[in-house]
């Protein structure tokens, strides 16, 4: 198959390109979830995040909550941005931060005017966003333009045989043309840990990989009460087939096909060392995987299942493929991609990955993936320890 | 012919079942992923979709290997042909 050189995408102010135009509301904190959503609620074709944390945070877990955030409204999915937060300081990092891409973004806080009188305010400016983003018209931009991010979920061993080497086909076809890639789910890499670091394009990126990927097996070590039997492996990858953590993350380690990965990324840090492929040290859990990548400005999800996961993201569209003939049958309005033929090997993997980068194409063009469809936007923060 | 079970690695002492089920004393035909290479085994026990088959005799405190890697230690005998899983494997990790 030739690979199409361009796609559709939404030009930003910053050179990024978006494949969606999203105007958002963002709270900064969980008590300004009710005002955001006030002001989505008036505001149609705006979207709020809700989520659950922004108090009391501090040191690295602060850091993170902020890179989230300004992350979030960064990417170039997002056209403009409303942030509201309980008191001004905090609310004011925010957009600071997300006005340095050149995006329209208003703060507004709460203390001293209420939930009614903020909404007001809000709401007039969201109005005004959403009306001047909805002229944005798509353009013609560079396959490059795509960040893709990566990541499985309720695997089983149909995604190490075949859904998961399908995305690393994928990779290995578009890493050629400039994109940006990620994978991520550092504790799902154990077992296969040693294997991975030598996919490090450089030493550095190797030692890296190794410190981030001890440091997260210590921390699993010391909090464990029990083998994690249903955790890692999780219930769903049992009843898949899948035995243990080690069978899992090799099956895992089958999405980046035989790239080499630039750097090791901290949570929802943006790449910053060019095209190419990077690990990024992440949670395994679906949705907080997914909202650190679309923080770090990844603007397209792939997500193989086994027994079918269903996430979404509000402003990542997640594309997802499945290999097991079951999944598609029993729950088909979830999978974008249909790769089940590999097993019966009435499809081989070449032919698996060029259907997939069409679907990825479809996507990036404005094609609704069956998550967004179905109304999925999970935003869910990573928080590292408890608050103050 | 059909393919009921595949095989990642000439390596692996262990196949994946890519039918809906494999029925007791089923010959099924298998297929090396690694170099498409063939091989039959007659399953004993009824294995679902996506599950295990030892593809030799295994004992207590075998590696179990997949992809052409380790991926746990026998914690019980299996026969060749019987289903493999977390009754019978264990990871050596956490």
């Amino acid at each position: 198959m030739e690979i199409p050189k361009s796609f559709l995408g939404y030009k930003r102010e910053n050179g990024r390109a978006g494949t969606r135009n999203h105007v958002i509301i963002l709270p900064v904190d969980d008590i300004s979830n009710a005002c955001a959503e006030s002001v989505a609620n008036n505001i149609k074709g705006t979207i709020a995040l809700p989520h659950s944390y922004g108090r009391l945070q501090f040191g690295a877990d602060l850091e993170l909550h902020f890179r989230t955030m300004i992350g979030t409204g960064s990417n170039p999915n997002v056209a403009a941005v409303i942030v509201i937060g309980i008191e001004p300081k905090w609310t004011k990092r925010i957009v600071d931060g997300i006005a340095k891409t050149g995006k329209p973004v208003e703060g507004f806080h709460i203390e001293r005017t209420g939930d009614i009188g903020t909404v007001m305010k809000a709401s007039k400016k969201a109005q005004e966003f959403v009306m001047w983003a909805s002229e944005k018209q798509r353009e013609e931009c560079p396959i490059s333009d795509l960040w893709i991010s990566v990541k499985c979920g309720e695997s089983d061993t149909t995604s190490g045989l075949a859904s998961n080497p399908t995305v690393g086909n994928l990779m290995d076809k578009l890493e050629p043309l400039g994109v940006h890639l990620c994978f991520g789910e550092t504790s799902e890499l154990t077992g296969a840990e040693k294997v991975c670091a030598t996919r490090g394009a450089s030493k550095e990126a190797s030692d890296k990989f190794m410190k981030t990927w001890s440091s997260y097996n210590d921390f699993i070590l010391k909090e464990a009460t029990d083998d994690l039997s249903e955790s890692q492996p999780t219930a769903g990858n049992i009843a898949g087939g899948l035995t243990t953590i080690e069978e899992k993350a090799f099956g895992n380690f089958q999405k980046i096909g035989s790239c080499k990965f630039v750097d090791v990324l901290e949570p929802a840090e943006e790449p910053k060392k060019g095209k190419g492929l990077y690990f990024m040290d992440t949670s395994s859990a679906a949705a907080e995987c997914v909202t650190l990548q679309a923080a770090a400005g990844f603007n397209i999800h792939l997500f193989p299942t086994g027994q079918g996961n269903i996430v979404g993201n509000p402003i990542e569209p997640v594309v997802k493929l499945t290999a097991n003939p079951l999944t598609v049958k029993g729950m088909g309005e979830h999978i974008d991609c249909d790769v089940s033929k590999i097993l019966s090997r009435e499809m081989n993997l070449s032919e698996a990955g060029d259907r997939l980068i069409e679907t990825t194409l479809r996507v990036a063009n404005g094609r609704l993936t069956c998550a967004e469809a179905l109304g999925h936007k999970e935003f869910v923060m990573t928080k590292l320890y408890r608050s103050a | 012919m059909t393919t009921d079970i595949i095989i990642h690695d000439k390596k692996d002492n262990v196949g994946v079942v890519v039918i809906e089920k494999t029925s007791s004393k089923q010959d099924c035909n298998c297929w090396v992923m690694e170099d498409d290479s063939s091989a039959n085994i007659q399953s004993i026990d009824e294995i679902p979709l996506g599950h295990k088959i030892a593809m030799v005799d295994l004992k207590e405190g075998d590696t179990i290997i997949k992809y052409g890697h380790d991926i746990g230690k026998v914690v019980k005998s299996i026969k060749k042909g019987e289903h493999v899983h977390v009754h019978n494997v264990k990871t050596k990790k956490w």
